[in-house]
């Protein structure tokens, strides 16, 4: 019995414009180059199509920005992946016209993850974002429009110029719209880029103020009915969800330890202890597929201890317990006695089968520093 | 070779005057070593006497001159290892007395020149560097003169850089210094001065033969400490290591003795002939006792065997190093280690670290105590923590400093001294413009900072010295610091009363900077016995997450995961609290802070 993947990723890489934060695999322009990129992923796809299971649970298409991807190709690409229960599509709020959000719903997605970042102007152009806080609101209704019942917004904070009543009307603008989901990290500013050259000083004093910051998301967005579901997710949870489960299951998975399989250039897969990851070179990408062949690839192996450990840091992002049974050469017993007595990790024995070992709000808050002990 | 062709004498001088390179070029010019061979520093064959331009280990050369056999016996220039250098002088009739010209005297010129006194050594003042531009040779041979009571015109002035005046170095030598008076026909003598040791052959004693002569694989025995061996062979460097059948009286040389235990051949002993033994030693053998006390760690604990072994093995060629095993609650498991003072223990560590690679945490110096507790006997106690909380009476080592200063720096260098509860003793001036202070130190005030103080305060100028005078008993009070509650053995430190509370204050201060803030607050106090004298807390960190991990970023995420555990596993628990290494160390850097 071989388990194959039930989760599938799509990378679509193309952007309007490369913002200065982003370190994700992206290409500025190339509307030339579009179709061409669909027909190779859709390659790529079929040769891997044995390592998936018959029913893909979910598929998610990130980038980039996927729905700067030219409409027909994108459309190309929509009917010809496999179905799922869960269809989730990035978008840029600035790409997000009515005949966009129907090309999508009628393509069969049925969740939309907003990068709206921010509405306060002054901060969108220090992120380098295209969209003002207005196009964010008008694209979210536009999808709303479309008949989307699940809209996940992203939100950024520590901004360079940021200060916490402007985090508060971002949350309070977020909120007022009511998305079923919203995802809020913290601002990575990689060493050595532009942007962490050009705000250097502001950085520093973010990353002081970062603290009270994370405090305040969680405060804010638990108190307006939200699940704090993962380190950085949130979504309506009880009344206002109308009893559905408003998580990304798609991402659930990747938390979850489950398999999944990446196409497109930088996509990673992971399935049966083994990791590889798409070279992020265009050319070379199409190029192989034309000629039916896998794109050159970095193969990561997993061995055993590394992915109990990775099942130990990915399942305490989440608020559900996380089952101990196979994990216990990656926990350390008297580390985690210890976190129990600092009132930052539960144990609770389950009535029939191991114990499990979740963290208290506080241990979450921790995350990082908790799983670093928690570990062997 | 008859004792009157016999010449044997040592260099003495200040650090940077110019020792070595007058060797080089003695060697060089009575052609002991070949153009071929020449490099700077021959003698110092230890990488590290090579980088910090300092001798080690004393050795012994014999070069021809004129048909003279002439033995250099090179010594060690700093104050810890006063013990050999006095040994070395005891092997000798005369000494080079090198002052650098632009310098003057110095106060280690000054120490060893009164060791060499001591000695009844005959004296050849020598002025150096007299190339240099800066270079005032008449000064220097005038305060030269004067401190040997000789004339400035029997000052020799040379460049030791350029040769220049180095023959009529050695024509002194023969002139002035007198050759070896001993007993040829009496049973033998010879005073072992130095010793290494050579891991195929044992260990190697330095003799000076005084009286009667030794042969190879003869029976020999160590008087004072009784230890029998035979002399598996005899010979001198010149500069390696050349055999001969016999050593005669008034010669310089080597004995392989291939005794496995470097403690069973102490530096001071006098070897004799088991056949015909002489009746007495020569004078002059003591125990010499360390007086610096630190410990020492391996910052990662799996390294203790290695440490272990390393210090065996530094012992065998320093057997004033001492060490035992200590275990620190803090620190896990490790060694207190005594030294002669402070360059030795530098010279320990570095070594350590360098030829054994060793990655160590050292805890701050402290010196020796004396306590006496209720109702007890009189003991020594070599560690902070371990002096009892209730004592009758402490005692601590004293020193006498000597410091040579410009003038203007006298009031500068005074008020240093009263800082460090110094009694003054006496002033008198070299010169019109340098100035000889001597003051009564507890050895505890100059371990930590004392040097870099002196030296930044006087812009460079001083030089200083001192001599152990004995224990003296003085108000000291143990200060323990507890980090979240739990005392932390390492950093305890004994100090006089009336700076307690400021010492412990600025611990306290270093420390809550130094710990990084945990997953719950952290108190830091410092405490006399029950009564806590300072106190600081550590916030808790609020915060402290990955921002976001999706499927495409799990190995960077798990990777910058594990970099955090790494540096957890740097770090030293004190109950719950992680502490990093550095701060450890807080209490070494206090003083540049201290008023």
């Amino acid at each position: 019995m071989s388990e194959r993947a039930r989760h599938l990723y799509v990378h679509l890489p193309f952007c309007a414009h490369r913002c200065g934060y982003c370190d994700f695999v992206t290409l500025v322009g190339r509307r030339d180059q579009h179709a061409a990129y669909v027909e190779a992923v859709l390659a790529e796809l079929a040769l891997e199509l044995p390592l998936l299971a018959p029913e893909v649970e979910t598929v998610f298409l990130g980038g980039g920005t996927p729905t700067f991807t030219e409409p027909d190709a994108l459309a190309e690409l929509l009917v010809s992946l496999p179905l799922a229960e869960e269809v989730t599509v990035e978008a840029n709020p600035e790409t997000v016209t009515p005949a966009l959000a129907v090309l999508l719903r009628e393509h069969g997605v049925n969740r939309v993850s907003l990068g709206a970042q921010s509405f306060r102007p002054h901060l969108l152009a220090v992120l380098e974002r295209v969209a003002q806080p207005d196009t964010v609101r008008r694209a979210f209704y536009h999808l709303r429009d479309a008949g989307f019942d699940n809209i996940s917004l992203d939100l950024i904070y520590g901004i360079p110029g940021q200060s916490t009543p402007d985090l508060e009307a971002d949350l309070d603008c977020a909120l007022a719209l009511g998305p079923e989901h919203l995802s809020c990290y913290e601002l990575e500013a990689k060493p050595g880029t532009r942007f962490t050259h050009t705000h250097g000083a502001e950085l520093a004093r973010q990353a002081d103020a970062m603290e009270s910051y994370f405090e305040l998301v969680v405060e804010r967005l638990t108190g307006a009915q939200y699940r704090w579901y993962e380190t950085a997710n949130f979504c309506r949870t009880g009344t206002s969800a109308d009893g559905r489960d408003l998580r990304s299951r798609h991402n659930l998975a990747y938390w979850r330890g489950r398999d999944y399989l990446g196409v497109g250039i930088g996509a990673v897969s992971t399935i049966e202890g083994r990791r590889w990851r798409n070279a992020p070179r265009l050319a070379a990408y199409t190029a192989a597929l034309a000629r039916n062949e896998r794109p050159p690839r970095e193969h990561e192996p997993l061995p055993i201890d590394v992915r109990q450990r990775e099942r130990v840091m990915l399942g305490l992002r989440l608020d559900e317990p996380l089952e101990l049974a196979g994990l216990a050469d990656a926990i350390d017993e008297e580390a985690l006695a210890r976190l129990t007595a600092l009132g930052l990790a539960d144990v609770m024995p389950a009535p029939a089968g191991p114990p499990r070992v979740a963290l208290t709000p506080r241990g979450r808050l921790l995350g990082g520093g908790v799983t670093a002990e928690l570990l062997v | 070779m008859p004792q009157d062709r016999i010449r044997n004498f040592s260099i003495i001088a200040h650090i940077d005057h110019g020792k070595s390179t007058l060797a080089d070029r003695i060697l060089e010019l009575t052609h002991a070593v070949s153009q071929r061979e020449m490099r700077e520093q021959v003698l110092d064959t230890m990488d590290l006497e090579r980088e910090r331009g300092i001798t080690i280990k004393a050795q012994a050369v014999r070069v021809e001159w004129k048909g003279y056999q002439l033995n250099l016996i090179d010594t060690p220039g700093h104050v810890d290892f006063t013990y050999e250098v006095s040994r070395s002088l005891q092997a000798c009739e005369g000494a080079l007395l090198v002052v650098d010209a632009a310098q003057g005297t110095q106060a280690q010129t000054l120490a060893n020149a009164y060791l060499a006194i001591e000695n009844d050594l005959e004296i050849v003042p020598v002025v150096n560097k007299i190339d240099l531009p800066q270079a005032d040779p008449e000064a220097a041979a005038a305060e030269l003169a004067d401190l040997i009571g000789d004339t400035p015109e029997h000052v020799l002035r040379i460049s030791a850089k350029t040769g220049a005046g180095v023959e009529e170095v050695l024509d002194a030598i023969i002139e002035r210094v007198p050759p070896p008076a001993g007993d040829p026909d009496a049973p033998a003598r010879a005073l072992i001065f130095d010793s290494s040791y050579d891991q195929y052959r044992g260990v190697v004693a330095f003799v000076r033969v005084v009286d009667g002569a030794f042969s190879t694989r003869e029976p020999l025995r160590a008087m004072a400490q009784g230890t029998r061996f035979e002399a598996e062979e005899l010979g001198f460097f010149s500069p390696t290591m050349r055999s001969s059948d016999s050593l005669a009286a008034g010669e310089v040389g080597y004995v392989i003795t291939g005794l496995k235990d470097v403690s069973k051949l102490r530096v001071g002993d006098t070897l004799t002939s088991e056949r015909r033994p002489a009746a007495a030693p020569l004078p002059g053998y003591k125990d010499v006792k360390p007086m610096v006390f630190a410990g020492l760690f391996p910052t990662d604990s799996d390294d203790y065997p290695e440490l272990r072994d390393a210090l065996e093995r530094l012992k065998l060629n320093d057997a004033a190093l001492f060490y035992e095993p200590e275990t620190s609650q803090a620190l896990g498991f490790g060694f207190r280690c005594g030294f002669l003072g402070l360059l030795h223990m530098e010279i320990v560590r570095e070594r350590l670290e360098r030829e054994f690679d060793l990655d160590l945490l050292v805890t701050a110096p402290n010196v020796a105590y004396r306590v006496k507790p209720p109702n007890g006997e009189w003991r020594e106690v070599h560690t902070p923590s371990d002096l009892p909380e209730e004592v009758e009476e402490v005692e601590e080592p004293y020193i006498k400093a000597s410091i040579i200063v410009p003038k203007e720096f006298v009031g500068t260098v005074m008020e240093l001294n009263n800082d460090r509860r110094g009694r003054f003793d006496q002033l008198e001036y070299l010169s019109e413009e340098r100035v000889h202070l001597t003051y009564e130190l507890p050895l505890a005030e100059i371990v930590l900072d004392y040097y870099d103080q002196l030296k930044s305060r006087t812009r460079g100028y001083a030089s200083f010295d001192y001599d152990l005078i004995g224990f003296r008993p003085g108000k000291l009070v143990r200060v323990d610091i507890l980090v979240g509650g739990e005392p932390v053995d390492a950093l305890s430190l004994v100090i006089h009363r009336d700076f307690a509370y400021d010492r412990g204050r600025a611990l306290v201060e270093r420390l809550q900077k130094e710990i990084p803030r945990q997953m719950f607050d952290v108190p830091i106090q410092a405490a006399i016995g029950s009564r806590v004298i300072a106190r600081e807390t550590v916030k808790a960190k609020r915060k402290d997450v990955l921002a976001k991990c999706y499927g495409g970023d799990i190995t960077r995420k798990r990777k910058l995961l594990e970099r955090q555990k790494a540096g957890k596993k740097r770090m030293k628990r004190v109950g719950m609290v992680e502490v990093p290494q550095e701060a450890f160390l807080a209490v070494l850097n206090l003083d540049g802070e201290r008023k």
